[in-house]
């Protein structure tokens, strides 16, 4: 009822139509400070800028620039400690930070709404989801039947199916993309002229991402919202954005169109991070990532000058010593920067790889996994007759949505979760116990780890020396001066310093932990390492640095790397060969840029047609419907079948499993389409711009 | 007004970078944590604290030195000025023998409170390691041992008592025994509660890969991460087993008169009551008190601090 965006306006607070011409939110001057300890920390200063009625505007930056803090100041949901010091915000004509209690209440009510990255943590899990959306109705004055009737009707404009059984559901009985889909009906349900929407998607998968932004796009269409996107992933931002602005240590750098910025930015910092990304055709052994060196300063630095001159490689005394106004760099473009102009042509940090790398050649096969399964009790079938090979010297990427059992394969090769009986694998043709705990000190030595996250990876209670020595001593038998050495070795490949030995993880940055991890696994000289999604708690400019990292060792200690990442940007840097999985099915496997160029497996065209890119949209673009499907209780036949857009008509995938076939050499699908024709339906729907893409 | 925006992504007001998380911590080089001595300086400027630990602290000296500074020998008997009530000669008056009832009352620390201590540190000894064991292998070992640990706890704690002292001769090493085999299963659930968060965490798998064995899994791994519960744990117990030593030694079974001991002394003198010598029961009882209220003052301290 409330959907037509003129009604809201009508019941808005008075006021709100006077100004119906001018933007939906101003902010001007805006600084933030946070008390800590007596003392007021700078967190955001002089922040500027505005979303005009309609427009959608991204907040990009890593973590700590104070993007967050910037969606908590406009409705006033700083934590207590937290104040807007300077500055004015206008929401709809409206100042929140003059309001008293009911009329910010309003505001929040009725003008302002927001999504956050949690959708578990935004509905209240006591109550069931239509009961909470038809109570924002309520709010606006509807009776309970009107309410219960416009919640149905909102959920169905957020794409759920079955309006009806959601409504009765707690939240936790809906997926993570359902319930995001439930929160957003929940934030446009006051027909809001401000949506904020906080890393809506970045707990969601990459199918399931790609749903809820083309749901928010399409909603901000019919609903005539002004949406404030905020976001670490500049592709998402690009992706769904008209102007964006980058925020670095607290300061807005650099402001302008997003495709324009990302194509072409002109603050220093911007130029840095882009270059952090692997792009298309980047590849590990030619193209090294640049990386911006040192660290983003605290909230509450007290630099003098320019925040990023640290860290710039065009610093200069002038930068250090005074504020670099916002130039203006084009039409609607400001960078803080004065040497805006000489931004592009930003100086590396790192070389570009000297390309020194002799090809190593993939060797024979080193890791060979056969009729690999693993059910967990509960019926739950994680993998299900999994063969794979890894060569020796390659690395084998592991591509996946969450439940596809990328990390349980990991888990299995290592030996910290015993496979259903049957299964073999064998490390350099010797089978391998199942269980660590029984595997010989040798075999422990060749396969190592580096887990997602570094905070549960490390033991928080030991010091860097003592995690970094133990692994040295277990494995490789060193002590004494050979150990003390040794460490000194690879403390220097990981780029630690000796100052860091004594501390504890808790006392390092994610990404310096992440390097304590890497010297950990590589300590004892392993054969295989698997990383299992090393970097994806990292921010990107230390994302880079790691990945770099990575290559580098693999180059000098020729290790074998079977790398797991849901980022498929990642994986085609780094990826030899790719292994895509769903539902614990191997779906499609081969070299990478095969894969990658396609043809390829309709799930794999789905998934990298799902992913944003900051190389501009694909034209291919092939939406998924629907949840993946409980690992519990798989569907018949081919497992990818409810979710196929090219399912076969003929009913045979609803029946019948596809084996998983050689169609081109090394580039194996388990499609009931064949490779060749699955290559003439894809080229004849991404003709325009597939070519040469490579 | 069931406000759903409020909830979610609002920081704690001790996290000022903003509500996501785990990388907040990444903009610096190094980020300083809470160390030792910082905890340190946070606890001694809490007053409760500085009041528990002064309490306590004249009790430890009392048990140690109490003999030197007590105005009268506990065990001198003076029976023309049996059950004298307090005044100048004797602050705390005296009971039915004529003993002096402060000078017992500052002597009567030393049994409980080389009692208490011990038997704590042994409960907590033996508790860590079977919570260890429980929390780490899980399985039929945690089944089982987790059904002896609730049948114990289904008894009265001062039935089991009674059972081995008759069985085995009240004596200090008795009870020090006996109080540390009651507090063994309490001690062990709390600790394999802690022991089951940290069992989901990388570092264990890590260790696994390394080949570390089970005991350098549980106490060279595990153990230094529950050791902030256990030592809220070793406190809370202190506060519970002064309590449990003096009921003993009110019932008869702990230190045996003529000794001073607060419980002995309030069971010797209670019905005295009635004839209204409320001093010879009240001072005792204030001891104890006072005891197990400093010992909980700590412990709220270092919990706070804790958690902070």
């Amino acid at each position: 009822m409330s959907s037509d965006p003129s009604t809201s306006e009508a019941k808005g607070v008075p006021g709100s139509e006077t100004t119906a011409g001018g933007p939906a939110l101003e902010v001007s001057h805006m600084d933030i400070v946070y008390r800590v300890r007596g003392q007021d920390r700078l967190a955001l200063r002089d922040i500027s800028f505005s979303i005009a009625r309609g427009e959608s505007y991204g907040l990009v930056g890593e973590s700590g620039s104070g993007k967050s803090t910037v969606a908590l100041a406009l409705v006033r949901y700083l934590p207590r400690n937290g104040r807007v010091s300077a500055g004015t915000i206008s929401i709809n004509g409206q100042d929140p930070l003059s309001m008293g209690k009911s009329a910010l209440r309003e505001l929040r009510a009725r003008t302002v709404s927001m999504v956050y990255q949690e959708p578990g943590r935004a509905l209240n899990p006591s109550l069931r989801v239509g009961r909470q959306i038809a109570e924002v109705f309520e709010l606006g004055g509807a009776s309970s039947g009107e309410a219960t009737q416009s919640a149905e009707d909102m959920l169905r404009k957020v794409q759920i199916s079955d309006p009806g059984r959601v409504m009765r559901r707690y939240p936790h009985e809906l997926s993570g993309g359902m319930a995001q889909r439930a929160v957003i009906a929940m934030a446009l349900a006051s027909s809001p002229s401000l949506l904020i929407l906080d890393e809506p998607t970045t707990a969601l998968d990459a199918t399931v991402e790609a749903e809820v932004l083309d749901l928010v796009a399409a909603l901000r269409q019919e609903f005539d919202t002004s949406v404030l996107f905020i976001s670490h992933n500049l592709a998402v931002i690009a992706k769904m954005c008209d102007r964006v602005g980058v925020l670095y240590a607290g300061d807005l750098v650099e402001e302008g169109p997003a495709r324009q910025v990302f194509d072409d930015p002109r603050h220093p910092y911007t130029v840095g991070l882009l270059r952090c990304i692997p792009r298309r055709g980047q590849r590990k052994d030619t193209d090294r990532l640049d990386t911006i060196p040192g660290f983003q300063p605290a909230p509450g630095h007290t630099l003098k000058g320019c925040v990023f001159a640290p860290r710039c490689a065009l610093a200069t005394d002038r930068c250090r010593e005074s504020d670099p106004p916002f130039f203006d760099v084009g039409e609607l473009r400001t960078s803080r920067c004065f040497f805006h102009d000489q931004a592009p042509g930003l100086p590396r940090a790192t070389p570009v790889s000297g390309a020194t790398l002799e090809d190593q050649g993939s060797g024979g096969s080193l890791v060979v996994i056969e009729g690999l399964s693993k059910t967990f009790t509960g019926g739950v079938r994680a993998l299900a007759d999994v063969d794979l090979t890894i060569n020796q010297g390659e690395t084998l990427g592991l591509v996946g949505e969450s439940g596809s059992g990328k990390t349980t394969l990991a888990r299995v090769l290592l030996g910290l979760t015993g496979p259903d009986s049957g299964a073999v694998v064998a490390l350099d043709g010797k089978p391998l116990s199942p269980d660590a705990r029984r595997r010989p000190r040798e075999t422990l030595r060749a396969l190592q780890i580096v887990f997602q996250n570094p905070d549960s990876a490390l033991n928080r209670r030991h010091t860097v020396r003592s995690l970094i020595s133990r692994p040295l001593t277990r494995l490789a038998g060193l002590t004494g001066q050979a150990l003390r050495d040794r460490l000194a070795e690879l403390i220097a490949s990981v780029r630690l310093e000796d100052r860091h030995l004594p501390l504890r993880p808790g006392q390092l940055s994610g990404g310096l932990k992440q390097r304590v991890a890497i010297a950990r696994a590589f300590g004892a000289g392993p054969d295989v390492v698997v990383c299992d999604e090393p970097t994806s708690a990292l921010d990107v400019s230390v994302q880079a640095a790691i990945l770099n990292l990575l290559a580098d060792l693999q180059k000098a200690e020729r290790v074998t790397y079977l790398f797991i990442s849901h980022d498929l940007g990642l994986v085609r840097y780094l990826s030899d060969r790719i292994v895509v999985l769903y539902l614990g099915r191997v779906m499609e496997i081969g070299p990478a840029e095969t894969v990658f160029a396609g043809p390829h497996h309709p799930y794999t065209e789905a998934l990298f047609s799902a992913v944003p890119t900051l190389d501009g949209e694909r034209p291919d673009r092939i939406r998924l419907q629907g949840e993946i499907p409980s690992a519990a209780d798989p569907p018949s036949g081919c497992v990818f079948h409810t979710r196929c857009p090219r399912r076969l008509s003929t009913g045979v995938c609803e029946s019948t499993e596809p084996p998983l076939l050689e169609g081109e050499p090394g580039h194996l699908t388990r499609c009931h389409i064949p490779l060749a024709e699955l290559r003439i339906i894809q080229r004849n729907e991404s003709a325009p711009s597939q070519g040469g893409s490579l | 007004m069931t406000d759903f925006l409020a909830e979610p992504g609002v920081p704690s007001p001790a996290d000022p970078i903003g509500p996501l998380g785990p990388e907040a911590a990444a903009v610096a080089v190094t980020v300083p944590a809470m160390r030792g001595q910082t905890r340190w300086r946070l606890l001694l400027r809490r007053p409760t604290f500085g009041v528990g630990a002064g309490i306590l602290l004249f009790w430890v000296v009392s048990a140690i030195f109490g003999h030197l500074f007590a105005p009268d020998n506990p065990l001198a008997q003076q029976l023309l000025s049996a059950n004298a009530a307090p005044s100048g000669s004797h602050w705390f008056g005296t009971d039915p023998l004529g003993r002096d009832v402060l000078s017992r009352v500052i002597v009567g620390a030393r049994d409980i409170l080389v009692i208490t201590p011990l038997a704590t540190v042994l409960g907590t000894i033996l508790g860590t390691a079977l919570g260890l064991v429980m929390g780490y292998f899980g399985g039929a070992i945690d089944l089982i041992a987790g059904r002896l640990v609730e049948a114990v706890l289904a008894l009265p704690a001062v039935i089991i008592a009674f059972l081995f002292i008759v069985a085995l001769g009240p004596s200090t090493t008795t009870l020090i025994i006996v109080i540390g085999l009651i507090f063994t299963p309490l001690i062990a659930r709390t600790v394999r509660a802690a022991v089951l968060t940290e069992r989901n965490l990388d570092y264990l798998s890590s260790a696994r890969l390394l080949g570390e064995n089970p005991v350098r899994i549980m106490f060279g791994e595990i153990l230094p991460n529950v050791m902030a519960a256990i030592l809220v744990e070793f406190t809370v117990r202190l506060g519970y087993a002064v309590f449990t030593v003096a009921t003993l030694s009110f019932l008869g079974f702990g230190v045996q008169p003529p000794t001073p001991d607060w419980g002995a002394d309030i069971a010797a003198n209670y019905s005295g009551l009635l004839a209204g010598y409320w001093w010879q029961t009240l001072f005792p009882a204030l001891a104890i008190a006072s005891l197990v209220t400093s010992v909980n003052l700590i412990t709220d301290a270092i919990e706070q601090v804790l958690n902070a």
